[in-house]
């Protein structure tokens, strides 16, 4: 990234030689984008991010009259778009979870109608790891002849994804989720995928995403997407993830989505009695970088709608943490972490139990 | 020792934040989200934009700048359901049932005293600051946390406090307690803080522009239920009917404005009847009172009242404190005698007694 964004200025779309290096460094990183997904680079989009790249494939794809399938438990960037989609005269329709947070494949048949024009469900859900069905969806979609996009941002990185194998024909990656940078992320769109752009102005990106690109950013995505190939499995970091789960549990009422298949890197704890918002800040304090709900405008959080949608009473909601481990957590900070959580739960009981 | 500091984006809590840091205090800051102003926003005749109103985007961002100024963690704490229940749900029941609210009363018991110290201790902090203008010491000859009245007397906030606890005091600090306004924005500009000169906050924090009456319709409307029909009579002290009123939510005791009557003098509403839906109207002097009640007591300076005492009552926040004499009535009640007949005793208001500079105690008027 560097040479772009200290030397390097050149405007991918320019005809001059210092436009076309840049082009070329965007084309490279598309490559590897491509390869990570196993489509061809012409079906890759840059995008500023995940959120962009789902909009896109929401927004981009439907029409009024149409009719939308999505899950409760998708991430805002959907969820939020197919909410504006029906206030503007489109059909939708949110699928229930099961307990585990699972959507039912067999659901996703019901909810099919003669105006279906897509579905959206993600692949690995970014407060529980949990992963969806989405090859069975995929050959429901394909038998129905109706568009399906995946929301993979929580996904790629930890999981092998292929295109063909899912039977989709959108899919969103962000480049913080793989340790690329941030403000950065890409749409794959399937061959003959006619999508209609968010912005005006441009031809860039195959006339889809109209703009000066972020060559710096791609090419980090770029890099992002080869070093994820270069890493191979995730079982190191499920085996610490495990670990954690162990050690926490003996404070814990429990792991929401724990009985489903999961991301190797996310887990998210619920400790009866304890009020999740201080126990993150109580942590922070301390060191430990954890997460509850999300996060609303002014940086306060408000309940989970993913854990709400699991049938959690909004008191566990609120007592719920998600933890997430990354490539160079170390079995060392899992333990310190496991150690600095149970003291500030106990600590935490043991002052409601006074102030009560 | 860590100190969470109450910091709402406005000068007086911003400067605490930097007069304690640099007392050297261990700081963290933190900003109750109480209330979302966009809920109601456009909603019947609610303003469209909202802006430079507590719990703003716009207030958060000035706290979080305060607190990167000067290197301290912040927080922005979510107990809006709280608010909502402790607050804005008595403010409007208490309108509708004829009386006048105070909700920064109900805000400083339930939120910013009560839960507001609670997450704190939570996240490891012994004591919270906050911007008040307000004194507090421990009075060791009588074992007791004592709440007196600030150097500034305009900007007294005791008349607010009334309800805190010994255990709230004891865990709370005034730092502003000895200082003037002019003199906090010029300690503000001192400490290099961009919004030394930004404007004090006025109005009831989650009424933009004031009309707590197109307030309660559209909450009620936002909560699915109608605004009960308390529509009746406007009448005289004698009661004869002088016209009619829209419902009684509509008035306070001492209003003039609004009546809807024309009058050679001037006409106030006296007294409000929720069960007969009657207002009553007058002339001034009837609006004098020589005594009130109070229920709902908190003691301060006292652990409760035995015997008659002698104090001075304020029974609104601009109201200048008058002499009276407190007269217990069973466990939770009190008797207030003025010298002097008052003007405008109004249910729903507290009545805070002081000894000189000292809060006695208070209570809500019945």
């Amino acid at each position: 990234m560097r040479p772009f964004l200290l030397e390097q200025f050149g405007n991918a779309s320019s005809i001059h030689q210092e436009g076309q290096h840049a082009r070329s460094a965007v084309e490279q990183a598309r490559a590897s984008v491509a390869r990570l997904l196993g489509c061809r680079p012409a079906e890759i989009v840059f995008t500023g991010g995940g959120t962009e790249s789902d909009n896109l494939a929401v927004f981009g794809s439907v029409r009024p009259g149409d009719h939308v399938i999505t899950s409760a438990v998708e991430h805002h960037a959907v969820l939020h778009a197919v909410e504006r989609l029906g206030e503007r005269g489109v059909e939708v329709e949110f699928l229930p979870v099961n307990g585990d947070g699972v959507v039912a494949a067999e659901d996703v048949r019901r909810a099919l109608r003669p105006n279906t024009r897509l579905i959206s469900v993600m692949m690995a859900n970014n407060e529980t790891g949990v992963l969806q069905p989405v090859e069975e969806i995929g050959r429901i979609a394909g038998e129905a002849g109706v568009r399906f996009h995946v929301d993979a941002v929580q996904a790629a990185g930890k999981l092998g994804i292929n295109v063909d194998s899912i039977g989709c024909h959108l899919l969103s990656i962000s480049g913080h989720k793989m340790h690329g940078p941030q403000g950065t992320g890409a749409l794959f769109v399937r061959r003959g995928t006619r999508l209609e752009p968010l912005s005006a102005g441009g031809a860039h990106e195959r006339q889809r995403r109209a703009g000066t690109e972020n060559v710096a950013g791609i090419v980090g995505l770029g890099q992002a997407a080869e070093c994820v190939m270069r890493s191979g499995t995730q079982e190191r970091m499920r085996g610490l993830r495990d670990r954690l789960e162990l050690g926490l549990l003996q404070h814990a009422g429990g792991v929401n989505g724990g009985g489903a298949p999961r991301v190797a890197n996310t887990s998210n704890v619920w400790f009866d009695g304890v009020d999740g918002e201080a126990l993150v800040i109580a942590l922070d304090l301390k060191g430990l970088a954890v997460s509850s709900g999300a996060a609303c405008s002014s940086g306060a959080s408000e309940p989970s709608h993913v854990l709400q949608a699991m049938g959690l009473s909004p008191d566990r909601a609120r007592s719920s943490l998600r933890f997430s481990l990354h490539r160079q957590t170390t079995e060392e900070e899992i333990d310190r972490a496991i150690e600095l959580v149970s003291s500030q739960v106990a600590r935490l009981r043991e002052l409601s139990a006074v102030t009560r | 020792m860590t100190i969470a500091v109450a910091m709402s984006g406005g000068v007086d809590s911003s400067t605490v934040a930097a007069m304690l840091k640099r007392e050297g205090h261990d700081l963290v800051g933190l900003t109750m989200q109480l209330w979302n102003q966009r809920r109601l926003a456009g909603k019947d005749g609610m303003p469209e934009q909202v802006q430079g109103r507590c719990c703003s985007i716009d207030d958060v961002y000035d706290a979080r700048r305060v607190a990167e100024m000067l290197s301290i963690p912040y927080y922005v704490v979510n107990h809006q359901e709280r608010f909502e229940r402790d607050v804005i749900r008595p403010f409007v029941d208490e309108y509708l049932s004829g009386r006048t609210p105070i909700p920064c009363s109900l805000c400083n018991n339930h939120l910013k005293f009560d839960q507001l110290l609670l997450t704190a201790r939570q996240i490891g902090a012994e004591r919270i600051a906050t911007g008040h203008y307000a004194r507090n010491e421990y009075d060791s000859q009588r074992g007791r946390w004592i709440l007196k009245r600030p150097a500034d007397a305009g900007k007294d906030q005791t008349y607010f406090l009334f309800g805190l606890t010994q255990e709230q005091l004891a865990r709370t600090l005034f730092p502003l307690g000895g200082f003037t306004k002019p003199e906090v924005r010029e300690l503000a500009t001192g400490y290099g803080l961009a919004l030394a000169n930004k404007p004090d906050s006025q109005e009831i924090c989650f009424i933009p522009g004031g009309d707590y009456k197109r307030f309660i319709d559209a909450y009620l409307e936002e909560q699915g239920e109608t605004v009960p029909d308390t529509a009746g009579e406007l009448v005289s002290a004698g009661g004869l009917p002088r016209g009619r009123h829209e419902g009684v939510h509509n008035f306070t005791v001492g209003q003039r404005k609004g009546l809807g009557l024309a009058s050679p003098s001037p006409l106030y509403v006296i007294s409000i009847d929720r069960d007969r839906k009657r207002v009553t109207i007058g002339a001034e002097q009837e609006l004098m009172r020589d005594a009130l009640r109070a229920q709902r007591l908190n003691w301060i300076s006292i652990a409760r009242l035995e015997d008659e005492m002698r104090a001075r009552v304020k029974i609104r926040h601009r109201h200048e404190p008058a002499w009276a004499t407190l007269r217990p009535i069973g466990a939770d009640e009190v008797e207030v005698r003025f010298d002097e007949a008052v003007r405008a005793v109004t249910p729903g208001q507290a009545a805070v007694f002081y000894a000189g500079d000292e809060v006695i105690g208070g209570g809500w008027i019945a």
